[in-house]
């Protein structure tokens, strides 16, 4: 069946002309280089009143019959010689025929579209609220009854957040302690201020950047994987499943990957200043010949501890922002894969959005602490 | 069109120490409805995806239309996938696209057909397996999935495949809908000519169907014929499958006068 003639029309003249098609008329002959174009050309210049004959056709299929069916300006010749094994193809052709598909709906005005948008801000919100309402409820009844708390999904998370972002963070870390190092150390040395050097480092590492680096790093990695996670359970049907045991989401789901992160997000922290003043440290005693003893002494008296504090509670309100706002969207993920994909890419920009917005917010709030 | 359509021979499939099919030689003639039937587990959807090239089996040679799948590539393998049409158990419907777009999908991927008789012949392979203009405008997640299945086989459908591979074509369909699904496809079979290849449990399905009967069991095809002989072969599968309870009733329904067999004791 494969390799047949192509499909041809041919006119011969006589009252009226009459056109016959010959060949197969099926999709891979048509869909051969040229054939359709050809074919086109032809048609466009037949007589309109034409005799058709199709009786040398070997085959033909319903696109066949459909292009053919088009070139009757969808009704048939009335002189036509169809042979009875072709004929069921052009009555189903024909039946199908009324078949339009319906307008395409308008897209939405400037000011619908608005509101739309406002809707959406607003489900969100709410949203949103409710899931941290349902967590505070959770902790509750996890503070109550502790021993039938999810320990073993908690234990996991606490492995695949923190432990198997050990070697990331202190990869990043120590490279950003490097380069500020240098950096500071370049610009110091022009005004003698060699010895500052510890302030600086101190400071902006312990306070800022560790929780900061640390909190991006978690929000790109584990921020998308509980997202997708969660949306995968739904296009799997099993949080439906889930629901159905009554088992709630918010205890076996969302309580433990927030306990999970409140827990290891400051231990990140402390990992990540670690490694990034050693970093600067190694730095320093290269461009400057900063001794690591000097800087070691220095360090307590340059950062006072407040600082470190404020870094630990960064990383434990950082933590559990990322993870809310990753169950959130999450939850919210459609069961299809384009849903998927999307609610996971808008789940990071907003986890690394939001803990930037809340790093500004503590440090207005801490404005006069630590100095 | 003395060539089979499809020759399995000396096939072999091993997943690590897992042995799912030893031997097996399978032949498809033009113009078969083949239905493949196993226990669960017994290789069907693997023995399917070798045949589509999905995967490669260990050993052995697949030949489909006279060519071997395993050793072809490129432009040869795209023809002759064009040639095929195959119906997912879940449909397999591209969920970013709506439903109109997914049988339009190969015909557009052809580069030849203009848009118009893209969308006239796509409005007709929906009309043929009952979807309306306004619901080929709804993405598959909103579709219901006695629906998904007839976009999905009218996406199979869209090339006129000389060749239709149907994975469980009726699983999850109502009766009404699974008995719609059987006339259709028996009506294409008719018309087109087409060669199908089933993985069914459905037995209401399978006799109504099926002109052959592929028996999958102990890692090997036991038995291929037609669904008359294959009844009457003596095998502890077969005499469990066919013979149980609903078999028996899927045989008076449909082949009142030809089946007259004595209960086999219902095993």
């Amino acid at each position: 069946m494969s390799s047949q003639q192509e499909p041809t029309l041919s006119i011969s003249s006589g009252t009226p002309d009459t056109v016959s098609a010959r060949g197969a008329w099926h999709v891979r002959a048509l869909a051969r280089r040229g054939v359709m174009a050809r074919l086109r050309r032809q048609i466009a210049r037949l007589p309109q009143d034409a005799a058709w004959d199709l009786s040398a056709v070997e085959a033909i299929d319903h696109i066949g019959a459909q292009l053919l069916w088009d070139a009757w300006n969808g009704q048939r010749p009335r002189a036509l010689h169809l042979p009875a094994a072709h004929e069921r193809v052009f009555e189903r052709v024909a039946a199908a025929g009324h078949l339009r598909l319906p307008a395409p709906e308008p897209r939405p005005g400037p000011l619908r579209g608005a509101a739309m948008l406002i809707d959406r801000a607003a489900d969100h919100l709410t949203d949103f609220i409710a899931l941290f309402g349902q967590l505070v409820l959770d902790l509750g009844r996890f503070a109550a009854q502790p021993l039938r708390g999810p320990w073993r999904e908690l234990s996991a998370h606490v492995y695949h957040i923190g432990y198997q972002a050990l070697g990331i963070t202190a990869l990043v870390g120590l490279l950003i302690g490097i380069v500020l190092s240098y950096l500071s150390a370049q610009q110091l040395a022009t005004f003698g201020a060699d010895i500052y050097l510890v302030n600086i480092l101190g400071m902006s590492i312990v306070r800022e950047l560790g929780p900061l680096l640390a909190a991006i790093l978690v929000a790109g990695r584990s921020g998308s994987a509980i997202t997708a996670q969660l949306g995968v359970m739904r296009v799997t049907e099993e949080l439906d499943a889930m629901l159905v045991m009554g088992m709630p989401h918010g205890m076996r789901l969302i309580l433990p990957r927030v306990l999970a992160l409140a827990i290891v997000m400051p231990l990140l922290v402390v990992w990540t200043d670690a490694i990034a003043l050693l970093g600067g440290m190694a730095a320093a005693r290269l461009e400057l010949g900063l001794s690591i003893t000097y800087f070691r002494q220095e360090l307590p008296n340059a950062v006072p501890v407040a600082n470190y504090w404020i870094g630990l509670g960064k990383g434990v309100a950082f933590g559990m922002l990322i993870a809310l706002v990753a169950c959130h969207f999450g939850l919210r993920i459609k069961a299809n894969t384009e849903s998927l994909g999307q609610g996971t890419t808008i789940s990071v920009v907003t986890a690394i959005t939001i803990v930037i917005l809340a790093d500004a917010v503590f440090a207005v709030i801490f404005q006069r602490v630590g100095f | 069109m003395a060539e089979p359509v499809i020759e399995i021979s000396k096939l072999h499939t091993q997943f690590g120490q897992h042995v799912v099919h030893r031997d097996l030689d399978l032949t498809v003639a033009a113009g078969d409805i083949l239905a493949l039937v196993g226990g669960s587990g017994s290789g069907k959807t693997t023995l399917l995806r070798h045949m589509l090239g999905l995967t490669r089996p260990s050993a052995g040679r697949v030949r489909i239309f006279g060519e071997d799948i395993g050793k072809l590539g490129g432009q040869r393998l795209q023809q002759l996938r064009n040639r095929w049409g195959m119906l997912f158990q879940h449909g397999a419907l591209f969920s970013a696209l709506n439903a109109f777009d997914n049988v339009a999908l190969p015909m557009r991927e052809l580069h030849a057909l203009p848009e118009s008789l893209i969308r006239e012949a796509v409005l007709l392979k929906l009309d043929m397996v009952g979807i309306t203009p306004a619901e080929a405008q709804k993405m598959p997640a909103n579709l219901s999935g006695g629906m998904i299945k007839r976009v999905a086989l009218a996406r199979a459908l869209a090339l006129e495949p000389e060749l239709l591979f149907l994975d469980e074509p009726t699983a999850g369909l109502d009766p009404a809908l699974s008995e719609s699904f059987v006339e259709l496809i028996r009506a294409l079979h008719a018309q087109l000519g087409l060669t199908v290849v089933m993985v069914t449990h459905d037995l209401d399905t399978l006799f109504a169907l099926a002109s052959k009967v592929a028996v999958l069991a102990e890692r090997r095809v036991i038995a291929c014929a037609p669904p008359q002989q294959v009844l009457e072969i003596r095998h502890p599968f077969i005499e469990h499958f066919f013979l149980g309870v609903r078999g028996q009733r899927a045989q008076q329904a449909l082949h009142e006068t030809q089946v007259a067999k004595e209960p086999a004791d219902g095993k």
